[in-house]
């Protein structure tokens, strides 16, 4: 059975200031588990905005948001937060890690604000993820000591520690050199291939989004294929 | 759990930043340190100033006053009952002054258990012969052992010893300013005449100073028993009671209940020294004002650095509420920070209030009005510290409490996006 983690129905959204600029008009989105997809289009097109409101950070849309087959809308902060929690993991063009902590404890934080699991179990979660991605060995060192690829790394493992139904990903290698971009878009692929694991990715890269298994394409607010 | 989370978070946030969070800490410690110093100290003066006086007065005093009687002959006559009648220039009779069935009055008040302490009291003025010279004066006949636990008599005592005048027939403590005027040094012999012209040899004990001059130069000290054989009295004749209670606030009222149930007079302390309470009230004042004015100045220091721990730390604000923190969470994390500052500074503040304290304590401030003061007086009030414990904590609490709710309200996709 094919069983949706996410889906989008009739989605909407406008900015109003200055002027009123319909910025989605009329999204609908199925992503089934396991699916590795790309969400392209040119700069502008509102794919970032679409991100944000699939995300549940943004909730000023009209429309309809089911994650895990439960609606998004008109929850409160504090539900939405504990979505965020959960069900997705983030990886962002810029990493965000905090540079006080180590690379354990910035993996370890959305597991210990879940806090479904013992310290000492996210503890070894958090390992085994970095050691997934080829980084086990930067775990003790702090934020600050990593190369950009390695803390886009490091961010990914972050974005896994409560296993979520789904990660999204805000152009993930914008901020990459070719090589690291390669790297990370592999361990997308291992994550898909090899963990059975649902991403969406937003990027504007052609060749980087001809490699996934499916392409959503925008372009003014609309989706043109999917 | 997740207590433990935000307190681990917030304290990565302040180690961070450990210089911004000692100036913000060294500022509550000051402000604590000196609204200590300063209540302590004007606690300590306000002390030593109310007592000048306080100390060495009766919170409630019993005696008879000479008056003419409220009750005229003329009145209880039958036949001018139903008329007014106008007395005019009525004299007080030979009333005498001592108070009557003193013994009795003695043992009922010292049953009272609102009652600190009883001192009875015998005065008459006299006469010292210096040569050709007489100077009016006063003597006070005091039970020695009561004067000083309850009236601090002992403390007043320059040279010699309080207890000699109970000891030595006949023996007297001067005032130090009488003293002088009847160069009289401990040992000598000095003349006294009654009021009848009797004169009586009393040897000088000891010396004594208030620091009030007018008192120095007019009053001086016997046992009881040598004041009534100047007066000519029985050895049960007292003409002040003198009373100490356990709550000073209580002795209007009971001053007035004591007049009845004796039926004599009786003066409470507020009424016969009004001026005081209103000085030490202003000063308290003014200490607690300033003591406050310094908290809230260091109170906008710690908003400020949080102020500003925000703005650089937009990043960290937003990843937490991407990965599913609260807006709670966050103001949490930031309320942490803004009150372990406030313990911490305070803490040390309070400490170092109490050192300050001690050193004023050790320095020394002498003056010929007050002999048994040798250094700065210093209160040491549990309360000052309380106060100044709750209010460190109250004014970090709320300093940052309006940069936490700014905090708490990030939009993070604004703060993602941006980048």
């Amino acid at each position: 059975m094919k069983q949706n983690i996410l889906e989008a129905i009739h989605i909407y959204k406008e900015f109003n200031d200055p002027v009123k600029v319909k910025v989605l008009t009329d999204i609908n989105i199925e992503i089934a588990k396991g699916e590795f997809v790309a969400l392209t289009g040119k700069s502008g097109c509102g794919k970032s905005t679409l991100l944000y409101i699939l995300s549940t950070m943004d909730t000023d849309y009209n429309g309809e948001l089911l994650i895990d087959t439960v609606s998004m809308v008109h929850k409160k902060d504090k539900v939405l937060a504990g979505v965020r929690n959960q069900k997705i993991g983030f990886v962002f063009q810029f990493h965000y890690l905090l540079e006080e902590f180590t690379v354990l404890k910035n993996v370890m934080l959305p597991g210990l604000k879940l806090a479904k699991l013992s310290d000492k179990e996210i503890e070894n979660n958090a390992i085994e993820k970095l050691k997934i991605l080829d980084i086990g060995k930067l775990a003790m060192k702090k934020a600050n000591q990593l190369s950009g690829g390695e803390k886009q790394r490091v961010a990914i493992a972050r974005a896994l520690i409560n296993d979520p139904d789904i990660i999204m990903g805000d152009e993930p290698t914008g901020n990459l050199d070719k090589k690291n971009s390669d790297n990370v878009f592999d361990l997308f692929k291992k994550l898909s291939e090899e963990f059975r694991q649902t991403l969406l990715i937003v990027t504007h890269d052609e060749s980087f989004a001809e490699r996934m298994h499916r392409i959503i394409q925008m372009e003014d607010g609309k989706i043109i294929s999917s | 759990m997740n207590s433990k989370l935000i307190v681990s978070i917030s304290k990565a946030l302040l180690l961070a930043r450990w210089k911004q969070t000692m100036v913000a800490a060294i500022g509550v410690t000051f402000s604590i340190t000196m609204f200590i110093a300063l209540l302590s100290f004007m606690a300590g003066l306000n002390d030593l100033l109310d007592g000048l006086l306080l100390n060495r007065t009766a919170h409630i005093g019993l005696y008879n006053e000479i008056q003419p009687g409220k009750d005229q002959p003329v009145n209880r006559s039958a036949i001018y009952k139903n008329q007014y009648n106008f007395i005019r220039s009525v004299k007080p009779a030979a009333a005498r002054q001592q108070i009557y069935n003193s013994g009795a009055i003695i043992r009922t008040l010292e049953k009272d258990n609102r009652v600190l302490g009883v001192a009875p009291k015998i005065i008459t003025p006299v006469f010292f012969n210096d040569m050709t010279i007489n100077i009016a004066a006063v003597i006070n006949g005091i039970d020695v052992k009561n004067e000083s636990r309850l009236f601090y008599f002992n403390d007043y005592i320059t040279e010699g010893i309080s207890d000699d005048i109970e000891k030595i027939p006949n023996s007297i403590i001067l005032g130090k300013g009488l003293a002088t005027e009847l160069s009289a040094a401990i040992g000598d012999r000095v003349q006294v005449s009654n009021i009848s012209g009797e004169i009586f040899q009393l040897k000088v004990t000891g010396l004594y100073q208030t620091g009030v001059q007018d008192l120095d130069k007019t009053q001086s000290y016997a046992s009881i028993a040598t004041v009534q054989k100047i007066m000519g009295e029985p050895n049960t004749s007292i003409t002040d009671i003198q009373i100490k209670l356990k709550d000073i606030t209580a002795a209007p009222v009971i001053a007035k209940e004591y007049a009845s149930l004796f039926d004599i007079d009786a003066l409470d302390i507020q009424t016969a020294n009004s001026q005081f309470e209103t000085g030490s009230f202003v000063r308290t004042l003014i200490s607690y004002s300033v003591g406050i004015v310094l908290l809230v100045v260091a109170g906008f220091g710690i908003y400020n650095i949080l102020n500003m721990m925000i703005y650089e730390k937009m990043d960290t604000i937003a990843i937490l509420k991407a990965t599913g923190f609260t807006g709670r969470d966050v103001q949490n994390i930031f309320l942490v920070i803004a009150t372990s500052i406030g313990v911490l500074g305070g803490l040390l503040g309070l400490l170092l209030g109490f050192g300050l304290s001690a050193i004023i304590d050790q320095v020394p401030f002498s003056t010929a009005s007050l002999p048994t003061i040798k250094t700065y007086p210093i209160n040491y009030n549990p309360i000052f510290y309380l106060i100044g414990g709750i209010f460190s904590l109250l004014t970090t609490f709320f300093a940052g409490w309006f940069p936490a709710r700014k905090a708490s309200k990030v939009d993070p996709v604004v703060i993602i996006r941006g980048k």
